[in-house]
């Protein structure tokens, strides 16, 4: 099994993750994934997304920070084509997005917004997911029993299939979710907030499977709030509140400049042996 | 007395038998209303129904032609109101389902002749139950089983997760209208037998109990119509024989067998998952 922390930075095979990206999308003249082209959304008169531009390119790992309700959940259902768009144009591989046409795009939702109590296993989730592409009506059979056992295999969940969801570890639960995306065949995969309300050896678990996906060609979009998290895992950032604000490499955007811009507060930003922290700056005591 | 003695009645086989129909299509289709927190639109659809059932013996209708009508447009009426962001499901069940019923009352008011038949109405008759009505609510009942079966798969994912349901395709307002419009059919077809005031019994203690018993959804979808079907079975026997109101017994047997499963579970130290946590 491939593990993404065994990464060699500097050879050529290294399974690093920015090594990957490069190989993978960088420089690359194919065409997006996914091309957000100044996008503008509201709910009301509250505005959710202004002049957003964005590519996604196949093989990408990407994140998205910003704070609450700086529009990143609204950015994924905007691709996903459940926001209707008041300008700009959202394009899939270079065509119309069209509701209910996303075939080769996966969601996981925040785990937050699951009933855990609903009566079901951990196989009928996963196998909600060759429901996708309209295939309601098709038989699971034992060629689609098969794939669904090696998804499990592959999140290691083998063994859990007839365990209720909520008997599961919160990583074994996003693991899940992500199964069930897989399960589709996506190019894309976007997840809001997969680490959110983890441990620390779940979010380890969660972000395992998500580079283990990501070396086999899908491309990954997830929102998070952690910083560090992003800076220590994710290839590329994007940081937005409602407006694109900075895009790149977490070591490069993960300034002072732009946090203040995106969050309205400073932040301490440390570089040390190669890795980015990002810190709260205590406040000073009232005199 | 013997226990086969009822059946020598074609009135008792008659509701024996649309009893453990019904019971077994509340179950049912009860699973979804259970896990989609619809229980109130159940009985609201059957208190509804309850205007469309007077006015059809006004007009000389049908009662399943007029009150199934009936039925259907209040569904439509309670989905239509309920999606408009600005008024909640609750309300919109509560402004059609009151004013359908206060319709029925208006008109009985005017008409004191048909006392009896809106006492069946309410609280169910079995000694009114033809073997042309048990032909009715077996038709209704599979041409329900069948559509439940073939949007079973859309209908689990809107149910379990509307937002991505809808992300991967699935049309949830249309699916959430067709599930309406099932509901409502399925409420006239045991409205006969259970009366509109306790119809929507039949269609949340089974669930529950087979909630209690399973984790797995398929396997509640085949435990929940059984536990309805032998709460109807064993309703109708126990009405006979202790001389009570088939509908009541119908469902205090279902109740019976709620407290039955929920002190064992207890006694055995299980806790029982609850359906939903507030």
């Amino acid at each position: 099994m491939i593990n993404p922390h065994d990464h060699r930075p500097g050879d050529p095979h290294s399974l690093h993750p920015s090594s990957v990206e490069e190989r993978l999308w960088h420089g690359s003249s194919a065409v997006p994934l996914v091309e957000l082209s100044e996008v503008s959304s509201s709910y009301g008169n509250t505005v959710a997304l202004e002049n957003v531009s964005l590519k996604i390119h196949p093989g990408q790992f990407m994140a998205i920070v910003g704070p609450n309700g700086g529009g990143k959940t609204t950015l994924l259902r905007t691709i996903l084509g459940m926001v209707p768009v008041s300008s700009g144009k959202v394009l899939l591989r270079g065509q119309h997005l069209a509701r209910g046409s996303l075939e080769h795009i996966g969601y996981v939702p925040q785990l937050e917004a699951i009933d855990w109590n609903f009566p079901i296993t951990v196989e009928e989730v996963i196998a909600m997911g060759f429901f996708v592409k309209n295939r309601w009506f098709c038989a699971i059979g034992e060629k689609e029993k098969k794939k669904l056992h090696n998804i499990m295999e592959r999140l290691n969940l083998t063994g859990l299939g007839n365990r209720h969801i909520r008997e599961l570890s919160g990583g074994q639960q996003q693991a899940v979710f992500i199964g069930r995306a897989l399960l589709g065949d996506p190019e894309l995969i976007l997840l809001d907030e997969p680490a959110s309300g983890l441990d620390i050896r779940s979010r380890d678990d969660v972000i395992h499977f998500l580079h283990e996906i990501n070396h086999q060609g899908v491309a990954i979009v997830l929102t998070a709030h952690d910083l560090n998290w992003v800076a220590a895992h994710l290839p590329w950032a994007v940081c937005l509140n409602h407006r694109l604000i900075a895009e790149g490499r977490p070591e490069e955007i993960f300034n002072p400049e732009v946090l203040k811009e995106a969050y309205s507060g400073e932040l301490v930003v440390i570089h040390q042996d190669g890795m980015v922290m990002i810190g709260e700056r205590p406040h000073a005591p009232h005199t | 007395m013997s226990l086969l003695l009822p059946f020598e009645y074609e009135f008792f086989r008659n509701g024996f038998i649309t009893a453990i129909i019904v019971g077994a299509l509340c179950g049912f289709i009860g699973v979804y209303v259970v896990l989609r927190r619809m229980s109130y639109i159940g009985h609201g659809l059957s208190h509804a129904i309850f205007g469309g059932a007077v006015l059809s013996y006004v007009l000389n209708i049908n009662f399943f032609v007029g009150g199934g009508l009936w039925a259907l447009l209040a569904g439509l009426l309670i989905h239509g109101i309920s999606h408009r962001r600005w008024v909640g499901a609750d309300a919109a069940i509560g402004v059609v389902t009151t004013s359908s019923f206060a319709l029925g009352v208006a008109i009985i008011s005017t008409h004191r002749s048909f006392t009896r038949n809106i006492e069946a109405a309410l609280f169910g008759n079995i000694l009114g139950i033809t073997q042309t009505d048990v032909g009715i609510v077996i038709f209704i009942s599979i041409v329900v089983s069948c559509a439940l079966f073939v949007i079973r798969r859309p209908l689990l994912f809107s149910t379990f997760d509307p937002e991505v349901a809808s992300a991967y395709g699935v049309s949830t307002g249309k699916i959430d209208l067709l599930f309406v419009m099932l509901l409502a059919v399925t409420v006239l077809a045991s409205t006969q037998i259970l009366g509109v005031t306790l119809v929507a019994a039949a269609m949340v203690i089974p669930p529950v109990i087979a909630r209690y018993l399973t984790q797995r959804f398929q396997t509640l979808l085949i435990v929940s119509p059984l536990i309805g079907a032998f709460c109807g079975a064993a309703g109708m026997v126990l009405s006979f024989h202790f001389d009570i109101s088939s509908a009541a017994t119908v469902v205090l047997t279902s109740a019976a067998c709620f407290l039955v499963v929920d002190l064992a579970l207890l006694a055995r130290g299980k806790k029982a998952a609850p359906i939903h946590d507030h």
